[in-house]
């Protein structure tokens, strides 16, 4: 019962952490997205929805591929005595790969629905394009963000595929979805069963507050 | 509302944080890729180890696919347990294993098993080509190891003509198992060490150890090993007698000799 409760309050973190890590660049992206044109942009599209097309496995299997000690980053990191795989470091890479495309589009689709007069009043009036973006276009999409907020936390909290690549099976990385999955294949019926529970109310929760969020 | 939900989340990050505190000094740990379907008898031996060594030993699960791609990525690991041979040669032709240390550390039993309100309590191999046998559950002989030598056993039985087409490959074992407890096959081929854990399946027929495939599972230390000492001393540790013990209770077979 404590490693359900223990598996249940690490995953919930690191699904809030892995949020408010692609937080900041999701938005910029969404409205980089939303406001300008540039040569590539449907490439930058593409390569942002790549985790929500490709099965999770394979995202895990690139990512082990760039974060493991024979990959580019993972080399670089391990060098200066930081290792990704098989840690809680892990887990909110998986997770914030998996929740960034969900968060860029909501948050594209509020961008767009901002009223660019209003954008253009500010600036009239004498606002530099800091300032028009902080006081009136991040205001006004709020709803939007918020609401892929949401959404991008719930996908992180159900992430298995490419967490169980790159964070492995142990007991300091488990995630609900990777300790139901082995629970399930240890014969552990009943742990498997009162976290399924578990993770589907957290997960309910989650997305009721993001559809309230959406709805108004 | 707000308030208590972004509450929750503040104290998750907090009670995250709590495993985070351990030492971290290369010293005194140790981690071990292992096949899940090894985790029960494993988990009890690493933590006997670490009681009485002190050294911490973390055991990652896995289908051993999935653990020797982990390895060849190059992660820091320094045991690797494979459910069969074919998932270490994959590690050792990457030249990360170093075979001097690698070990047969226990072998398995291949038994057929059916749903337990099945009419017939025994059975021998010949019956799977009866009709009645229309669907038949095993692991997935293209990657899962207790598929492939399930199908090994059929081949050399002459019967993989017949179960060929009737087969239902799972993505595990333990997937093999579930189907037949819910009667969606007729029959199934797992490990024994599996049948004995489920009470919705009847073992009809035990492949005799010396008829079947050679089933093996090897342990090795990496060559990249952090920790090369406590590994080789943890691998020791698995081949003694008390771990013999707990192998042969959670139904494994462990091979006489010690290399």
């Amino acid at each position: 019962m404590n490693d359900i409760a223990q598996v249940a309050f690490f995953t919930v973190g690191m699904a809030t952490l892995a949020t408010l890590v692609v937080l900041p660049l999701g938005v910029a992206l969404a409205w980089v997205l939303a406001r300008k044109q540039f040569p590539g942009r449907a490439v930058l599209e593409t390569l942002i929805s790549l985790p929500l097309v490709l099965p999770p496995v394979a995202t895990g299997l690139l990512l082990i591929a760039i974060l493991g000690r024979r990959g580019p980053l993972g080399w670089f990191l391990a060098q200066m005595g930081v290792e990704v795989m098989f840690t809680w470091l892990a887990v909110v890479v998986a997770m914030s790969v998996m929740a960034l495309p969900l968060l860029v589009r909501s948050a594209r689709s509020g961008f767009e629905q901002v009223d660019r007069r209003y954008e253009q009043i500010a600036a009239t009036l004498g606002a530099g394009p800091v300032r028009v973006f902080l006081t009136i276009s991040l205001p006004l999409a709020r709803r939007g963000l918020l609401a892929g907020a949401l959404l991008g936390f719930s996908r992180a909290l159900g992430e298995f595929g490419a967490t169980i690549m790159v964070a492995g099976s142990l007991p300091s990385t488990r995630t609900i979805a990777v300790a139901i999955y082995t629970y399930t294949e240890t014969g552990q019926q009943a742990a498997a069963g009162l976290l399924l529970v578990v993770s589907a109310t957290i997960a309910f929760g989650a997305l009721m507050l993001s559809n309230r969020l959406a709805a108004t | 509302m707000y308030i208590r939900f972004i509450s929750i989340l503040v104290a998750s990050l907090a009670g995250a944080c709590a495993p985070l505190e351990r030492a971290d000094s290369v010293e005194d740990r140790l981690r071990v890729s292992a096949a899940v379907s090894l985790s029960e008898p494993l988990e009890k031996l690493a933590a006997s180890f670490q009681r009485d060594t002190g050294t911490l030993v973390e055991v990652n699960l896995g289908g051993s696919s999935t653990l020797a791609a982990q390895l060849l990525a190059g992660a820091a690991v320094d045991l690797f347990i494979s459910a069969d041979q074919l998932q270490m040669d994959r590690v050792i032709a990457a030249e990360l294993i170093d075979v001097t240390t690698m070990v047969s550390l226990v072998s398995n039993q291949l038994v057929f098993v059916v749903p337990t309100d099945h009419s017939i309590d025994e059975m021998v191999p010949s019956m799977l080509r009866a009709p009645e046998f229309g669907r038949i559950a095993m692991g997935d002989p293209a990657g899962v190891p207790a598929g492939v030598y399930a199908r090994r056993y059929l081949k050399s039985t002459g019967l993989w003509g017949v179960v060929a087409d009737r087969m239902v490959p799972a993505r595990s074992v333990r997937a093999a198992l579930a189907i037949v407890e819910i009667g969606a096959v007729d029959a199934g081929i797992v490990y024994r060490t599996d049948a004995r854990v489920s009470s919705g399946i009847k073992v009809v027929f035990e492949v005799p150890v010396q008829e079947g495939p050679a089933i093996v599972y090897p342990a090795a230390v990496l060559t990249e090993a952090p920790n090369s000492i406590a590994a080789k001393r943890l691998l020791g540790y698995l081949q003694g007698s008390l771990a013999k013990a707990v192998f042969e209770k959670a139904g494994f077979i462990v091979p006489r000799i010690r290399t």
